[in-house]
C-alpha cells in the first residue's frame, strides 16, 4: 500500500447559487464517497483550506509576498484527500469516483514520498 | 469521517430557521443581506464537511458560522452605537440558550411564525406569498420553486424580489399580531398554506418530487402553527386534516409508467395509514370549537374519499351536501365542478350531465380542462360517443402534463373506436373519472 495526495482544484463561484436542498444532497455524496474508503481503512487526513486570505511567497533573501489566491479566481486548491492505494491506477479508480469530479473541477492525483 | 447521516432537509429547514432568527436581529428589511448571511454559512458547510465528516451537531455548527458571519455583516455597517450594541448581544445570545436542541427553542420557533406571518401579509401582493413563504420560511431556492411550478426562473426571482422591496418599502415589522389582528392575519397565513398544498397536489404539471415537497412544507409550518397556545385553533386542525387525508392518496394517483390513476382505480390498500390517522385526529380536533370554516367542509369531504372502502361505497349523498354548503361561501365554478361529478354518483350521469350543461356559461370553466373532461365522462357514460370524443379532445387542448394528456388520448381512443362500432349497448366499461 502506498499513499496518495488527492490536490481538490475548484472553482469556488460555481457553488454560489446551488440550493441549501443541493448543498446537502451533495455532501451526502462526498460522505458516502469517504466513508466507503474509511470503512477499508483507505481514508487519511483530508482537509478543506481556507478560500479568502491566501499569501504567496517568492523569492530568496528578502521574499516577496503578495496576496492570493482569491476566490473569485476561476480556479484554486480547494482542499486536499490523503488515501492508501496498492499503485497509481488503484488510485485513479478511486479519485475517479470522487463527486469532486461531477459538481467542482479536477483532482491531481500525487503519490507521497516516504 | 463521521458517520451520522443528515437528518432529510435538514439544510433547508436550517436556512429558513436561521434567515427568520436573522430577521428578528436584523429586521426583515434586511433580508437579501440575511439571505446571503445564510447561505454563506451553508456554503461553509459544503466546503468542510466532505472532508472534514459531519459534526455532531449540524445546527449547531452552522448556527455558528452564520453568527460570525453576521457579526463580519455588522462590523461593515455602520449603525447608530446602541442600535449596534443591542444587535451585537442578540447575534451573541442566538442559539446560546439551547445548542443541542435548536428545534425545541421556543424564540427559534416564535422567530419562524413570525416569518410565516409576514410572508403572508396583506401588503405582499398576492401571486408572490407561496413563493415568499417557500424561499424565506421554507429554505426552498428559485430554481427549485421554478421546477416544482413549470415557471421560469427569472418569473420567480423576480416576483421575490418586488415581494421583499414590499416588505422594506411599508416598513413590514416583524412582530406577531395580537388581538382580533391575529385571527384576520391567520386567516392569510392559512390562505397561503392552502395554496401552497393545493399548487403542489393538484398541478400534474412541474417535477414530481419538488411538488410533493411543497406539500410536505405546507403540512411543516402547519405544524409550527399548531405548536404556539394562540394559533391552535380549530380552523388550522381542519386544514392540517385536509392536508393529511390528501397526502395519504400521493402514491397512488400515478401508476407504475406515470399514468394517472383515477381515484376510482387507485388501489385503496396502499394510501398512506399514518397520514389518514393523523388526518382523523385533526379532524376530531378541528370540532372543538364552534367555528366552521371551508377547511372544515373540504377536510370533511376528504375524508369521505378516504375512509370509504370503495369509489362505490362513497358517502356520495354527504358529498353533494358538503359541495352545495361550500358553494353558499365561495360560488366558485370548480367547486360546482365537482359538485355535478358527486351528483352524478347519486342520480346517475344524465343527471350529472344537466348540472354540468347548466355551468357551461360560466367564463372560467371555458378553458377548464377538468371541466371538458367530466363533460366527456358524463357523455360516454351516456353512450354518447362522438359528443363525448368532441369534450375529450378539447380536454386534451388544454392539458399540461404528460400524465393527464396520456390518460385523455386514452379516452379520445376508446370514444372514436366506440362511436365507430355503434353499439346498440354498452357493457363492461366501467365509469370513472378524476
Amino acid at each position: 500500500m502506498s499513499k496518495f495526495m488527492l490536490i481538490l482544484y475548484e472553482r469556488p463561484a460555481d457553488f454560489a447559487s446551488v440550493t441549501p436542498e443541493e448543498m446537502q444532497r451533495i455532501i451526502e455524496e462526498y460522505n458516502a464517497w469517504g466513508r466507503g474508503l474509511a470503512e477499508r481503512g483507505k481514508l487519511g487526513p483530508s482537509m478543506k483550506l481556507k478560500d479568502e486570505g491566501g499569501k504567496h511567497i517568492a523569492g530568496k533573501g528578502a521574499a516577496v509576498v503578495r496576496d492570493g489566491p482569491y476566490a473569485e479566481a476561476s480556479e484554486v486548491i480547494g482542499g486536499f484527500y490523503t488515501i492508501e492505494a496498492r499503485n497509481y491506477d488503484d488510485a485513479i479508480s478511486i479519485a475517479g469516483e470522487c463527486p469532486h469530479l461531477k459538481y467542482a473541477g479536477r483532482i491531481e492525483v500525487r503519490e507521497v514520498d516516504f | 469521517m463521521s458517520v451520522p447521516a443528515l437528518v432529510d432537509h435538514l439544510f433547508r429547514h436550517e436556512a429558513g430557521r436561521m434567515t427568520a432568527t436573522l430577521a428578528r436581529i436584523l429586521g426583515p428589511g434586511h433580508i437579501e443581506m440575511i439571505e446571503d448571511v445564510v447561505q454563506e454559512a451553508l456554503l461553509a458547510a459544503l466546503g468542510r464537511w466532505p472532508r472534514d465528516g459531519v459534526p455532531a451537531n449540524p445546527t449547531a455548527w452552522l448556527v455558528q458560522v452564520a453568527k460570525h458571519r453576521a457579526l463580519d455583516v455588522l462590523r461593515r455597517e455602520r449603525l447608530a452605537e446602541e442600535r449596534e450594541t443591542w444587535i451585537r448581544a442578540a447575534i451573541e445570545a442566538w442559539g446560546d440558550r439551547d445548542t443541542h436542541g435548536v428545534l425545541d427553542d421556543p424564540m427559534i420557533l416564535d422567530d419562524q411564525l413570525r416569518m410565516i406571518f409576514i410572508c403572508s401579509h396583506p401588503a405582499i401582493p398576492a401571486d408572490a406569498r407561496v413563493t415568499l413563504t417557500l424561499k424565506l420560511a421554507g429554505g426552498f431556492g428559485v430554481s427549485e420553486i421554478a421546477r416544482a411550478f413549470l415557471a421560469e426562473e427569472p418569473a420567480i426571482h423576480q416576483r421575490l424580489v418586488r415581494a421583499k422591496r414590499r416588505i422594506r418599502e411599508e416598513g413590514l415589522t416583524f412582530e406577531m399580531p395580537a388581538g382580533p389582528e391575529l385571527g384576520e392575519r391567520l386567516e392569510s397565513v392559512l390562505e397561503v398554506l392552502y395554496a401552497m398544498f393545493t399548487e403542489g397536489h393538484t398541478a400534474h404539471a412541474g417535477d414530481a418530487l419538488l411538488r410533493r415537497d411543497v406539500c410536505e412544507e405546507a403540512l411543516r409550518l402547519g405544524s409550527l402553527l399548531l405548536r404556539h397556545h394562540d394559533l391552535a385553533r380549530p380552523a388550522v386542525h381542519a386544514l392540517m386534516a385536509l392536508f393529511h387525508l390528501h397526502a395519504a392518496r400521493f402514491d397512488t394517483r400515478v401508476g407504475s409508467e406515470g399514468d394517472l390513476v383515477l381515484l376510482a382505480e387507485q388501489d385503496r390498500s396502499c394510501w398512506d395509514r399514518e397520514h389518514i390517522a393523523a388526518g382523523v385526529r385533526h379532524l376530531e380536533r378541528s370540532a372543538t370549537g364552534d367555528e366552521l370554516t371551508r377547511y372544515h367542509r373540504e377536510a370533511e369531504l376528504a375524508a369521505c374519499h378516504t375512509l370509504a372502502p370503495t369509489w362505490a361505497d362513497t358517502n356520495w349523498s354527504r358529498i353533494v351536501e358538503l359541495y352545495d354548503e361550500l358553494l353558499k361561501g365561495t360560488q366558485s365554478p370548480v367547486v360546482a365542478l365537482n359538485r355535478a361529478v358527486a351528483v352524478a354518483e347519486v342520480a346517475g350521469p344524465s343527471e350529472g350531465l344537466r348540472v354540468l350543461e347548466a355551468l357551461a356559461g360560466q367564463s372560467i370553466l371555458s378553458r377548464y380542462m377538468p371541466y371538458e373532461a367530466a363533460m366527456g365522462d358524463m357523455l360516454r357514460r351516456l353512450d354518447r360517443h362522438e359528443e363525448a370524443r368532441v369534450h375529450f379532445s378539447r380536454a386534451l387542448e388544454r392539458a399540461g402534463s404528460l400524465p393527464v394528456r396520456r390518460f385523455l388520448e386514452r379516452r379520445v381512443r376508446e370514444c372514436s373506436a366506440a362511436a365507430s362500432q355503434r353499439p346498440v349497448e354498452s357493457r363492461g366499461i366501467r365509469p370513472s373519472r378524476a
